[in-house]
């Protein structure tokens, strides 16, 4: 064995010590604020320069200003606000039907043998079909009223809900099992206090996908059995050529998809928030 | 810190004839033993000779694992992990008082917080503790119970050497104010010698070698009378002079 020297350069002259030069940051650095509305002013801009010299057919892209003439047009005297509200409705009932259905099954199939063993298979073979595929069936079954339309979103909502969340109950880790049992927790209060926050994340995963299918299958039932709502007016707009309306209605939707996501999102950040202080 | 020699004759443990076999591997082959109340006792062995399906059968936890015998046991059991096991969800002092109920249990978790000393951090996120912080609060969720018998599987085997020495002098100081049966595995044969005034030795499914440490306390890891367990503790484990 040799025996261990602290390797500070030998002082040979004082001062001779190089300053220490911070290093190149590699990681990227901070973010600045609301950064990632950067990218879609950008397009925006662009949009509205290219209208703007003329460089766009007005007739296949209006110019943004056009859109949003549009839109002041329609909102004020058009039946533009009622169709909002029939398409929120919509997709708000089918949502709030599909995440109760989710959230009710994947807790009978996650915390008994017996529920598991009646849900899940019945939900695996569910999923399997296509959703959308069902229409015609359900048309049938319900008439083309709206009743059909909250169906077929609850459908596609309550799947990845109820996938998400039963993974999440399923899969609890089986060392916080361990310890339930050794503080003698009662079963209620091993599944309120452990299993359930345990499940959260999962369930937050299915929910973000529960809210995006809920769009999802709007845009499609409005676009191809509706009389009224938003898909309405822009398979009507497609009919007489009006890009303009169609963008509209596009635009609406984004904003709609957006706020819901930030919503969950939000929500999100503020349940987990034990979560942000993990370390590994 | 008044000696409990009345407890001593009371047994907290008494296990007859104990098998536990894995896919028709013995693993616990009729296992004797029995611990006195109050007793610190350390339980040395191989890794694979059975140790956490020792702790496990006493702990009650070890249900579908094929065997037979007889477990006598205290109601009131804590068990401590190698992983402090908190859960990520509950802060701190919510963990600490899990599945104690009734008025008060707040405050004996704020004053077991404290013993420890974590005083302060009850609203904390577990993952925002090191290691050693959060084996303290999985140490306070333990005692917090008051209870008859402490079994710890290697609750020091994943901290830092100076840590380690830290929580020795915090588990024994714990064990005198509160004098509850510990068993507390480990692999390390000088933490055994230095904490328990007992230790097993498992070895082919029983006791092996049952050792009385007759040191006083505090002490030291450089005591040089220590070294003679350390011998025929090593010896027992089946280290040769070559492995050294
Ligand atoms: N749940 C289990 N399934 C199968 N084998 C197991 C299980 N638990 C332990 N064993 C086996 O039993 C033996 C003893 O394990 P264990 O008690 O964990 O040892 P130790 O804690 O002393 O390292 C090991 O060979 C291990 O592989
Ligand atoms: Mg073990």
């Amino acid at each position: 064995m040799t025996a261990v020297t602290t390797t500070t350069a030998a002082p040979t002259e004082a001062g001779a010590l190089p300053p220490v030069r911070r290093r190149r940051r590699l990681a990227p650095g901070r973010r600045w604020p609301a950064a990632r509305l950067a990218g879609p002013l950008l397009v925006l801009a662009a949009w509205a320069a290219a209208s703007a010299a003329g460089q766009l057919d007005p007739a296949a892209i209006p110019a943004p200003w056009t859109v949003l003439r549009t839109l002041g047009r329609l909102w004020t005297d058009g039946t533009l606000a009622t169709d909002v509200l029939t398409s929120l409705r919509r997709a708000g009932y089918g949502f709030a039907i599909g995440l109760a259905a989710g959230v009710l099954l994947a807790l009978v199939a996650g915390l008994s043998r017996t529920g598991e063993a009646l849900v899940d298979g019945t939900v695996q073979l569910n999923r399997a079909i296509p959703t959308l595929g069902l229409i015609p069936l359900f048309i049938l079954w319900l008439g083309i009223g709206e009743t059909f339309k909250v169906a077929i979103i609850a459908i596609v909502v309550y799947i990845p809900v109820y996938l998400n969340t039963h993974a999440a109950l399923a899969g609890i880790d089986s060392r916080y099992v361990e310890l339930a049992e050794v503080q003698g927790l009662s079963k209620p209060a091993f599944v309120r206090r452990v299993v359930i926050p345990g499940a959260l994340p999962g369930f937050f995963v299915g929910l973000r996908l529960g809210v995006t299918g809920s769009w999802l299958g709007l845009v499609v039932l409005e676009q191809i059995n509706a009389t009224s709502g938003l898909g309405y007016l822009m398979f009507q707009a497609q009919n007489y050529g009006r890009t303009d309306i169609i963008l509209v209605g596009l635009l609406i939707y984004g904003v709609l998809g957006l706020v819901s996501d930030s919503a969950v999102r939000l929500v999100e950040r503020r349940v987990l928030s034990w979560r942000r202080t993990l370390s590994s | 810190m008044a000696p409990h020699t009345e407890q001593l004759t009371r047994p907290a443990v008494r296990l007859r004839d104990l098998k536990r076999s894995f896919g028709g591997r013995t693993v616990l082959d009729g296992l004797d033993l029995e611990l006195p109340a109050g007793q610190f006792t350390a339980l040395l062995g191989r890794s694979g000779s059975g140790k956490s399906t020792l702790l496990r059968a006493i702990a009650g936890l070890d249900h579908g694992v094929a065997g037979t015998g007889h477990v006598a046991a205290p109601r009131r059991v804590s068990v401590a992990f190698q992983d402090s096991r908190l859960l990520p969800w509950r802060r701190v002092l919510d963990n600490v008082v899990l599945g104690l109920d009734g008025k008060g249990a707040v405050e004996r978790g704020r004053a077991a917080l404290a013993e420890v000393g974590l005083a302060g951090r009850e609203r904390a996120w577990p993952g925002e503790l090191s290691g050693g912080e959060a084996q303290r609060a999985a140490l306070a969720r333990a005692l917090v119970r008051e209870p008859e018998l402490l079994l710890a599987d290697e609750p020091f085997g994943a901290l830092d050497a100076l840590t380690r020495i830290r929580m020795h002098h915090l588990l024994r100081e714990l064990w005198e104010r509160h004098r509850p049966s510990v068993l507390l595995v480990t692999h390390d044969v000088d933490e055994a010698i230095v904490l328990a005034d007992r230790v097993l030795v498992l070895e082919r499914g029983r006791i092996g070698l049952d050792l009385a440490i007759d040191r006083p306390h505090p002490r030291s890891y450089r005591e040089p009378l220590l070294g003679e367990y350390r011998e025929r503790l090593l010896a027992a484990l089946g280290v040769t002079e070559d492995d050294r």
